[in-house]
């Protein structure tokens, strides 16, 4: 693979070859190896916040289990959350979207290399941050202690009345810092869309992942700058005695709880669309049909945008808001469902009628189709104010919204890892160990998250280290703690199989799937520079057009 | 009540409803008999978790009904437009979209946000706006950090963890209206089968109300992460008969008992730390910090409902309070052995 990096003179003359390739890679501008760091980066933190987990599930086991300590398990969650929203999901989708939007609109990197290194560093260096406070958060304790404020940190918990210390000044800034890469990246995509496209790729032609991509970018403009503001405001009340949040001097609580949350379910849907994005063009591709109803695709995408905006307080109908409050926030969350069904209608209506391949990942894309659904309507139960007064901050909601990420996300980018791995090594990955992951996966997922909705409704809330017997929620727990290891399980042999496919996979070729979009027309992995020529395109599908000169897309759009 | 007009919906949601009272039965089923009540959403005694019960049943079968739908659909496109051996290289016909079906797919589901917005707005009317009758018991409740604090405003009684209340009958009602207060970081109040929870945030006073229509003891706790020991910030409401009730706060509005054989233990009480923290009314003792200890043993537990009120609990708890509950703000008293067995007594008094 050849590269683009900077050569410093004086580095070859005594380094080894590895140090030279290390170099390289600290110092690349590339969008590619860009991308690449960000999914490794967020792979190290996703095995990090899974054993994280994998402590609360052992912990949870039983009633009155004594595995960890209150103050232990509540770093964990409060760890777990911030790593897997802030350093897994974020970085992971937007190393997908830097490796991915230039390649597929034919262009030779992002609009702004520079700005793209800085972005990743700023947010790999926050995660580093957030970890440093194991050795670093020393204050009245005396030692090293993770924040366990949780990962919304709601006020005034995170008051220095309440969170001596600077455990959870390292929350901050980490947020703070990666926030601003996250900016930073955004700022990136759009530019890049906007001013790269090649000739011929009208914003009517482009590609479904580039036109989500493009909203989740406007969205992460408007939902993390929330959240930076609210960090500061948090610092100036620990360290310049303001009193935003700190309310023994008078300041608001649910303040702080707006800000989170016009950051925190804007959020989400920064990650389930990237995710959407995956669907949209594996699906079509495994089913050997072009995406049913692409403007609908897209009109629906940005219309979640734009609600999505205005339901954050459907995570505060137990704060005591008036009935019309709730009212509204209620009906604004089930109308995101409406532009969502239409989603997942138009993606069975992408298989209706086509020749379904069961590659992995089209599997993957199945479960998420199926798992998404399950989420979405659990997701409409809570929306309803009354039931959530129930619902809310039990173990349904850990339930739903796990069956979210890891149903929905994770599942997606498993899918993606599928697909474009060859594509980003040269290599396939094993379709054998890629069955066995998907099997223990999603029996790992079913049993953990299925049965997780149960303790919810039987009154268990969340965040809470241990419980008491007679409850009903022993045997409950048990089998969630058992399908959390099996998770895990196949967690390792995902891992082994990116590894050993690395070195002993079939080679790919430029297209194994009998793709449709630019990226597939080019070597595996691609040159540092793309496209030798850039090309010119005619359709939503240029490759179909290649490849089928007697029928092309062109021709109907 | 939701009335809704199709008797098919009716018979669907009493399946459901079946199914889940006997799945949650068999999961939340109780050693014995007299034990307090658990914690079931779907097995409600009071009108805002009935109301709430019936609502969750209602959504239930919508979205069930949407889930059958859709499901199905998926199961039957993966099944029948699977890639098959004598395809052969050949593509499928390539559709690109339908007016006419994606208008479908948008109306229905638009139609059914309204009936259930409606179905919703109607139950969030009616217990967030109920108003107050006169016959109503009053109670403020502050969260502090790892147990309540609750008052009676208009009986003059101060308690902790154990909240009592007059069991409410329908053509008499006697509902609690509850003010909700924290002392320190956010809590919240959840009984799930008195009520939906409802927060308890500083400097935001909230207000639900209940009207449990059986006596027993319910049990809750707080759903709001408030600490390290969160988990241990148990609740324990009792439904008492209306003669219950009002001995009970008879009993609460007497000052301390005063036992003279326990003069040793008060001394040991008066003259540490004790006294900053807890009230023992009619005596020199009224901190405010830690539960009100006027009538400890009227309490069945102690801590928060992380023990139960036992001789062998409450020696251990003066002793050393993270032996219970790790992350307690109640310090360990360090008290010589007779010093401890003397202050025990005088809590014994405290009835």
């Amino acid at each position: 693979m050849s590269s683009n990096a900077i050569t410093i003179p004086g580095t070859q003359i005594q380094a080894r070859p590895w140090v030279d390739e290390l170099h390289q890679w600290l110092t690349t501008v590339d969008h590619k190896r860009l991308g690449i760091l960000y999914i490794l980066s967020a792979l190290l933190f996703l095995v990090i916040g899974g054993v994280e987990a994998l402590v609360m599930r052992i912990q949870l086991m039983h009633a009155h289990n004594d595995f960890v300590s209150p103050q232990v398990f509540n770093r964990m969650f409060t760890m777990h959350g911030t790593t897997m929203i802030f350093f897994v999901a974020m970085p992971v989708l937007f190393g997908f979207a830097n490796y991915l939007v230039p390649l597929m609109i034919g262009a030779r990197d992002m609009a702004f290399p520079r700005l793209n290194a800085f972005s990743f560093w700023l947010s790999f260096l926050g995660g580093l941050l957030l970890y440093f406070s194991f050795l670093g958060g020393s204050g009245l304790y005396g030692a090293g202690n993770a924040p366990d404020v949780g990962w919304w940190s709601y006020a005034p918990l995170g008051a220095r009345a309440f969170s001596p210390g600077h455990s959870s000044d390292y929350w901050t800034l980490a947020l703070l810092v990666s926030g601003f890469g996250s900016i930073g990246t955004a700022i990136n995509i759009i530019a890049t869309i906007v001013c790269l496209r090649c000739p011929g790729m009208k914003i009517s032609r482009m590609p479904l992942l580039v036109w989500l991509n493009l909203v989740m970018a406007g969205m992460v403009l408007i939902a993390i700058t929330p959240l930076s503001a609210a960090q500061i405001m948090l610092l100036i009340d620990r360290y310049l005695g303001g009193h935003f949040f700190d309310t023994q001097a008078g300041g608001s609580a649910v303040l702080w709880m707006h800000f989170f949350w016009i950051f925190g379910h804007p959020e989400v849907y920064i990650l389930i669309i990237p995710s959407f994005a995956f669907m949209s063009e594996i699906i079509p591709v495994f089913s050997r049909k072009p995406i049913f109803g692409y403007p609908v695709m897209v009109g629906a995408t940005v219309c979640i945008a734009f609600v999505s905006m205005s339901v954050w307080a459907h995570h505060m109908f137990t704060i005591g808001m008036n009935s019309y409050a709730n009212s509204f926030f209620a009906i604004t969350t089930m109308a995101v469902g409406v532009p969502t069904g239409i989603k997942i209608f138009n993606w069975i209506g992408t298989m209706w009628g086509g020749r379904i391949q069961f590659k992995t990942p089209m599997l993957f894309s199945i479960a998420f189709l199926f798992q998404f659904l399950v989420a979405g309507l659990t997701g409409i139960i809570q929306s309803s104010a009354p039931v959530d007064w129930q619902l809310s901050l039990s173990y349904f909601v850990v339930a739903h919204f796990h069956y979210v990420i890891v149903g929905g996300i994770l599942f997606a980018l498993f899918a993606a890892f599928y697909y474009w791995y060859p594509k980003m090594t040269g290599r396939m990955l094993s379709e054998r160990l890629g069955k066995w992951h998907f099997w223990l996966f999603l029996i790992g997922f079913h049993l953990t998250f299925d049965v997780m909705h149960i303790p919810g409704v039987l009154g268990m809330p969340r965040r809470i280290y241990t419980y008491e017997p007679g409850r009903g929620w022993d045997t409950l727990n048990l089998i969630i703690s058992i399908g959390a290891f099996i998770q895990a399980i196949a967690i390792l042999v995902f891992v082994a199989n990116l590894v050993i496919s690395y070195f002993k996979g079939a080679k790919a070729g430029n297209d194994p799937w009998d793709a449709w979009t630019l990226e597939w027309s080019i070597s595996s992995p691609p040159p540092a520079y793309n496209f030798a020529t850039v090309p010119t395109v005619a359709s939503r599908r240029p490759l179909w057009d290649l490849k089928h000169p007697e029928d092309p897309d062109s021709r109907y759009e | 009540m939701l009335r809704m007009k199709s008797s098919t919906v009716r018979f669907l949601a009493q399946t459901i409803l079946l199914l889940f009272w006997s799945a949650m039965a068999v999961w939340a089923s109780e050693p014995n008999g007299s034990s307090p009540h658990g914690t079931n959403i779907f097995a409600p005694t009071s009108t805002p978790a009935k109301s709430i019960a019936d609502l969750s049943v209602f959504v239930l079968v919508i979205t069930g009904i949407i889930f059958v739908v859709v499901f199905a659909l998926l199961v039957y496109s993966v099944v029948k437009f699977r890639g098959r051996a004598t395809d052969a290289g050949r593509e499928p016909a390539q559709v690109y979209g339908s007016t006419q079906i994606e208008l479908a797919w948008t109306i229905i589901p638009i139609l059914i946000v309204v009936v259930l917005f409606l179905a919703t707005a109607r139950v969030i009317h009616a217990i967030q706006d109920a108003p107050e009758p006169t016959g109503a018991v009053q109670v403020t409740a502050i969260g502090h950090q790892y147990w309540w604090e609750f008052r009676y405003p208009k009986l003059g009684i101060v308690t902790a963890n154990e909240l009592h209340i007059p069991v409410s009958d329908p053509s008499h009602p006697t509902p609690t209206f509850l003010q909700l207060l924290s002392a320190d970081t956010d809590h919240s109040f959840w009984v799930p089968e008195l009520a939906g929870k409802t927060d308890l945030i500083p400097n935001h006073p909230n207000r639900m109300w209940m009207d449990p229509q059986h006596t027993g003891v319910f049990l809750g706790q707080c759903a709001q992460y408030c600490g390290t020991q969160h988990a241990k910030m148990l609740l324990r409401v009792s439904v008492d008969g209306p003669e219950d009730f009002a001995a009970w706060v008879r009993a609460q509005q007497r000052p301390a008992v005063e036992d003279a054989g326990a003069i040793a233990g008060r001394r040991v009480f008066e003259s540490n730390a004790c006294m900053n923290c807890h009230a023992v009314a009619g005596t020199p003792a009224d901190g405010r910090f830690g539960p009100d200890l006027t009538h400890l043993m009227s309490r069945a537990t102690i801590a928060a409902g992380a023990a139960k009120n036992t001789h062998d609990n409450l020696r251990l708890w003066i002793q050393d309070p993270s032996a219970i509950k790790p992350g307690s703000l109640m310090p360990a008293m360090k008290l010589s052995d007779a010093d401890l067995d003397a202050v025990v007594s005088y809590m014994e008094t405290l009835r």
